[in-house]
């Protein structure tokens, strides 16, 4: 049987998951949570592993991996990609809020110049 | 009869860095249809000047938002004018036919449709070259499975809408993908639509400044990521 099994089950999975993240549209409430509770995860996960070293091994072995200092990798990987994705999210979200800011500026322009002096034809 | 259809007609001319020949096709398009908003998106060079000396109104984005977001705006500009009923979307660097636009209007007219797309591939006068084809069939067929809309061209910017379409039609991808998206908006709003052929003129000018192939990557990922 395969060692890493466990290991690489858990990485895929995390993957899909980033998958369909990116194609689900996500509300911005749980999106926003979703965020910060990771975040707080990699710090309490980072305290631990620094405090407590052989743990990261144990855990290492456990899922398969030999060594806590590639899990760590595989683990920094992880948060360092979806990290990229929420990062593309909130990018398109806030491209998208400019361009409602910009095209209600160019419409209410218009208006005002409308009302003023030009010809209609 | 109230008003002729021409008169009844908003031309929506999305802008961008078209300095060189706006002033022309606006004054050209002003000999049939006496109204046109041109939306300037936020151009380095002189357009909105040229527009406006070519006969349009221009509305300008303070920014460069992307054609999508400049047919929308519009489209908004347009419904708030008295007496519009009917609304083209046509492109500024001449690439579209005054007569086909007329001919989408008059059908639009009879009432039984809400929008009217115009077609390269319905008759044999537009012709592209071989890779453009392929490239637009395939995207045909994607659409047509993706949104149920059956059309034969899916990217072409010359569309007559009624009120009712102008006013549902969503637009939120501000690239090019917005051509896919009044696809699958004519498809989730149920609008009746037609098809007419219409022909574009590949000029040199236009074909300098076409979209390349690559960018059907760039739609499809547009279309799908949030």
């Amino acid at each position: 049987m395969d060692s890493q099994l466990w290991v690489k089950i858990l990485l895929i999975a995390v993957f899909v998951i980033f998958a369909v993240m990116l194609v689900l549209p996500g509300r911005g409430a749980r999106h926003l949570a979703v965020r910060r509770i990771a975040l707080v995860l990699v710090f309490a996960v980072a305290i631990v592993a620094i405090a407590y070293p052989e743990l990261l091994n144990s855990l290492a072995n456990l899922v398969g991996v030999g060594r806590g200092t590639d899990l760590l990798l595989y683990g920094m990987v992880v948060v360092l990609i979806g990290n990229i994705i929420s990062t593309t999210r909130r990018h398109r979200q806030m491209e998208r809020e400019v361009t409602q800011l910009a095209r209600a500026l160019a419409l209410s322009e218009a208006s005002r110049n409308e009302s003023g002096s030009r010809p209609r034809g | 009869m109230s008003a002729s259809l021409a008169a009844r007609t908003w031309l929506i001319v999305p802008l961008y860095n078209e300095s060189q020949v706006v002033r022309e096709v606006i004054a050209e398009a002003r000999k049939t249809f006496p109204h046109i908003v041109c939306v300037d998106d936020g151009s380095s060079d002189d357009s909105a000047n040229e527009a406006r000396l070519g006969g349009a109104v221009v509305v300008q984005h303070p920014i460069n938002l992307g054609q999508g977001a400049a047919l929308r705006t519009g489209l908004d500009f347009a419904l708030t004018q008295k007496g519009a009923d009917f609304f083209v979307t046509f492109d500024s660097d001449g690439q579209h036919s005054v007569d086909d636009a007329l001919a989408m209007v008059t059908r639009l007219s009879k009432g039984d449709l809400d929008i009217v797309v115009g077609s390269r591939f319905l008759d044999n006068r537009t012709k592209p070259g071989f890779v453009k084809v392929v490239v637009l069939k395939l995207a045909v067929k994607f659409e047509n499975i993706m949104t149920g809309v059956k059309l034969t061209d899916a990217h072409n910017g010359l569309r007559a809408l009624s009120r009712k379409a102008a006013q549902v039609i969503r637009i939120d991808q501000n690239r090019m993908a917005h051509a896919s998206e009044i696809v699958s908006e004519i498809g989730r709003n149920k609008l009746r639509y037609e098809e007419m052929p219409v022909h574009l003129v590949y000029t040199e000018y236009s074909k300098s400044k076409g979209q390349s192939v690559w960018n059907s990557v760039n739609i499809l990922s547009d279309l799908f990521l949030k």
